[in-house]
């Protein structure tokens, strides 16, 4: 079968939307869960959860159900620590079918007494999967247990796979951390001082715009959660703004940590020159009473552009009209990339996301030029179908989307999980636009036939 | 030194799995079910589970890998999936429109005890089964066995479901193949055209994850086993079983549903199981062995009298899964090397025994499966008595980079690295590919830390 002559997955219409003038308002039925039998590009609850905590560096991370959850999730993302590195091992209590019929409390206790003898970590998140759900097991008595008895943090993450979308990861993984939060001293928190949430310090992204920030001399109490620490995690609390980037995993948090400890918030994006622009000059605007912290911001801003302008005219130059296709987890992810792609020349044919809402959509559809199709939780068959159709020369997606791209004969940029290099900051916007140029202009495509074998 | 966590001292654990080597059956039945020419796995959970086991074999495959899912939610949970298997089967036969959907299921449906068996019954008895379509089924809980389990698991499935016997013996000979690459297959079934031995190899993954660049995503390659063959199984004359663990089950259900006598042997890697393989095929299909392939297995040995001085009593330490532990061990022998530690996290009593036989001519060796049989330990090992050289899948690039040591990927997975699906590991030309790969790693080493008086070009 070839993917070309293939229609849209019955019952999946309202999740894709077309974009023509005078065309009719969108309402994509986004929320929903994949229709059983589609293959679906989405994952389950569990691996929300865990994207999110990963990179908790000081902690033990203990995945408690059969081997493969734990095994797929071992230092699968390039979150890197500056210190400790206890995140990338992987633990599992394995159960096996004894445990199953009798239940794997016993063997949880267990395994948390002998992980914390043996690395003594600051805190200790217990993952709970699909069939722990199902047999009952209570973990947040034996994570009580094992917390008085060796007195540090033991933290239920409630990710049964099945319980939802990996949006309600999310949830569980922000009910975790907000029970961290609180328990540190504030004492000596500057006044102009801010949380970096939704951050997860993909190939060093964190330290880059940690850095932009104490540039501006705004201390940075935590970055939640890349390279994150268990005590910096607890004096949270004290900084004086939230800023949140991944809108999905972490607006739970921030709206949580508004509520109980007044911290407002605001949603920034760190990708592309437009972008993080704003998201410095947002922060700024918070500390009125300190117009050197905006001037400054004016000053990065201006010297990082002027640094990475020249190189960027050399890719627009190549890149002016080329198509790109959009498929990754965020919607507000898509936002950024819109504007980013416009910035290096190309437009946007297809911008598709696994857990938008239904304002994401509508913002979306604003954004978006005519013609573009704009989908919700879509599936290979689809997004191979509007590849050809709409001629895209790139490829923006997950891990799953990469050898369809290549297959196809177009270019590919991974915006997920597997990075290398970082995509956020100004320096970020000069790797992404390099390496989609590199991808869309490679002379392997003389070779290869391309775009369902048209050349 | 990421895992400069390890201590040296080797505890007993009582339930605590670190690193582990393995992980669980439902992506072996997936695997599987890709050797099938026109199916569709279908992961009968939720949609995690096969979202992680699609990504993985995309990684180590760097192909689109296909395979839909029933999407438990909560209430599938609690009333049971059989409404939702039901439903897929139908989206799929009219959307994705597959010869076949295998269907395998996870540690969820597991649990809550859906039937596969009665729900696939079931549909067909609906009439949702298209005619000329087939859907079959295996079962596969996580929390039993590894991914090795699972692939046995559903490769037994295509033989007991679909084979029949006519009461016509054929000249066909089974070849089932245990849990290898792309390549391996086209090895196998490159060798047997040599021969001139008519077989049918099943599962057959080339030409479905190793397929070319064409412009085009084919929902479903040109390779595969066809369902044809597979019936046809239950008239071959015979069957053999490369590997005990991964093919035998099988092998083992076409001989009681069709009585197809069957052999099993080893997988074929390194020299000396390619020799029994050879004889095997050759007697069973009753043709001689082609000049050609004598020469080639010569050439084998050449080099491995060649380069002999620079095997002999080198330390290995190996991981992975049995049926290719097991030959691996036994050429590592053959060329004088010492396998000094082993581990699997896949348990199995065939397993331990054969082992057993193959470590008579290594009693120093340490080697452990099943449970806690995991990098940790291996690690802890080594720490305790160093190795020359490591081989096993990506994850040993760990203990490799912290203790220095040189290290050949083999195995599953490989997420680093192309070159596995496309070179064979078994039959002669892979046991040359082996030598190739570990006289690389251990001379790169040698010229790496030999001190600048003893560096010379021809070392
Ligand atoms: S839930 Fe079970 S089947 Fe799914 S990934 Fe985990 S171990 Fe594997
Ligand atoms: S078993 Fe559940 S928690 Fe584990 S991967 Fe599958 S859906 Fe996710």
């Amino acid at each position: 079968m070839d993917t070309q002559n293939i229609n849209l997955l019955e019952g999946r219409e309202k999740q894709v939307y077309e974009k023509t003038a005078g065309g009719a308002e969108i309402e994509i039925a986004c929320d929903k869960t994949s229709l059983s039998g589609s293959v679906s590009q989405r994952a389950c609850v569990f691996c929300g959860s865990r994207v999110v905590l990963y990179p908790v560096a000081d902690a033990i991370h203990i995945v408690h159900g059969p081997i493969g959850c734990a095994a797929y999730t071992w230092d699968i993302r390039g979150a890197v620590s500056s210190g400790p590195e206890l995140h990338r091992l992987s633990f599992s209590t394995d159960l096996q079918e004894m445990d199953v019929i009798y239940g794997g409390e016993k063997k949880l206790y267990k395994s948390l007494v002998e992980l914390i003898d043996q690395y003594q970590p600051n805190a200790a998140f217990i993952y709970s999967t699909c069939i722990i759900g199902l047999i009952g097991d209570d973990i947040d008595a034996v994570c009580k247990k094992v917390a008085k008895e060796k007195g540090i943090p033991v933290l239920p993450v409630h990710s049964e796979g099945f319980k939802g979308t990996k949006k309600d990861g999310y949830k569980a993984a922000c009910h975790a951390l907000m029970k961290l939060i609180g328990q540190g001293s504030t004492e000596g928190i500057s006044k102009y001082s801010i949380n970096i949430l939704g951050e997860f310090n993909l190939a060093g992204e964190a330290w880059i715009i940690r850095e932009y920030y104490e540039k501006m001399g705004i201390e940075v109490v935590a970055t939640m959660t890349g390279d994150g620490r268990i005590d910096d995690i607890r004096r949270s609390h004290g900084a004086t703004l939230n800023v949140v980037q991944c809108s999905g995993s972490m607006t739970t948090l921030a709206k949580d940590m508004e509520e109980k400890y007044g911290i407002p918030y605001i949603r920034v994006s760190y990708f592309g020159f437009e972008d993080m622009s704003k998201s410095l000059y947002d922060v700024a605007q918070h500390f009125p009473d300190r117009p050197d912290i905006m001037e400054k911001a004016k000053e990065i801003v201006r010297d990082e552009i002027r640094k990475y302008y020249p190189e960027m005219q050399k890719f627009k130059a190549a890149l002016t009209g080329k198509k790109a296709a959009i498929y990754v987890g965020g919607a507000f992810k898509t936002f950024s990339l819109i504007k980013a792609l416009r910035t290096i020349g190309m437009s946007v044919v297809l911008a598709g996301s696994q857990t938008g809402n239904k304002q994401d959509y509508k913002n979306l559809k604003e954004m978006c030029d005519e013609g573009t199709v704009i989908v919700d939780d879509s599936n290979p068959v689809e997004l191979s179908k509007f590849v050809l159709e709409k001629e895209a020369d790139l490829l923006i997606g997950g891990v799953k989307e990469r050898p369809i791209a290549f297959k196809l004969g177009v270019g590919f940029c991974d915006h997920n999980h597997e990075r290398k290099i970082p995509l956020a900051g100004f320096i970020g916007m000069y790797y992404f636009a390099k390496e989609v140029y590199e991808s869309v202009m490679s002379p392997v495509w003389q070779f290869a036939p391309r775009k369902g074998g048209l050349r | 030194m990421l895992l400069r966590h390890t201590p040296t001292e080797v505890k007993e654990r009582e339930g605590l799995t670190i690193n582990p080597a393995k992980t669980c059956q439902p992506i072996g039945a997936m695997y599987a079910a890709l050797g099938i020419h026109g199916c569709l796995p279908h992961s009968h959970g939720s949609q995690g589970c096969c979202s992680y086991h699609r990504s993985t074999l995309t990684r180590h495959y760097k192909e689109p890998v296909m395979a839909s899912t029933s999407s438990f939610t909560e209430g599938a949970s609690v009333f049971g999936g059989q409404a939702n298997l039901l439903a897929s089967i139908e989206t799929i036969f009219s959307v994705y429109d597959p010869e076949v959907i295998a269907v395998h299921s996870t540690c969820l449906s597991e649990t809550i005890g859906d039937d596969l068996q009665q729900i696939t019954k079931k549909a067909s008895d609906d009439g949702k089964i298209p005619d000329g379509k087939y859907v079959i089924y295996a079962s596969t809980p996580s929390f039993v066995g590894s991914h090795i389990t699972g692939y046995a698991n559903m490769v037994t499935g295509m033989a007991e479901q679909f084979a029949v016997s006519t009461g016509e013996k054929t000249e066909q000979i089974n070849i089932v193949a245990g849990w290898m690459e792309p390549s391996d297959m086209r090895e196998i079934k490159s060798i047997a055209s040599l021969m001139d031995a008519k077989i049918v190899l099943f599962p057959d993954t080339s030409d479905v994850l190793d397929a070319p660049q064409t412009g085009k995503h084919e929902f479903y390659p040109k390779g595969g086993v066809t369902i044809d063959q597979l019936r046809s199984t239950g008239d071959s004359k015979c069957s053999l079983a490369l590997g005990c663990v991964s093919a035998e089950p099988a092998a083992i259900a076409l001989d009681k549903k069709c009585k197809v006598p069957f052999e099993t042997l080893d997988m074929p890697i390194g020299l000396s199981a390619t020799d029994r393989f050879i004889m095997a095929l050759s007697k069973a299909a009753g043709k001689p062995v082609p000049a050609s392939i004598t020469a080639e297995r010569g050439r084998v040995v050449d080099v491995m009298a060649d380069m002999e001085q620079y095997f002999y009593g080198k330390k290995v330490a190996l991981f992975g899964d049995p049926d290719q532990i097991m030959p691996l061990t036994e050429f590592l022998l053959d060329l004088g090397m010492r396998p000094t530690h082993i581990v699997s996290g896949t348990p199995g009593l065939r397993f331990e025994k054969r082992m057993k036989e193959i470590l008579e001519r290594a009693p120093y060796a340490n080697f452990r499966n099943g449970a806690q049989a995991d990098m940790f330990l291996l690690h802890q090992w080594i720490k305790n008595e160093p190795v020359d050289l490591l081989i096993g899948n990506t994850y040993g690039k760990y203990i490799a980079r912290d203790e220095n040591i040189p290290f050949v990927r083999f195995g599953f997975p490989i997420l680093d690295r192309v070159g596995h699906s496309y070179f064979p590991s078994v039959g002669y030309s892979g046991a040359m590919r082996l030598i190739e790969k570990i006289l690389g790693v251990l001379m790169d080493q040698q010229d790496r830390v030999a001190l600048e008086e003893k560096f010379e070009l021809v070392m």
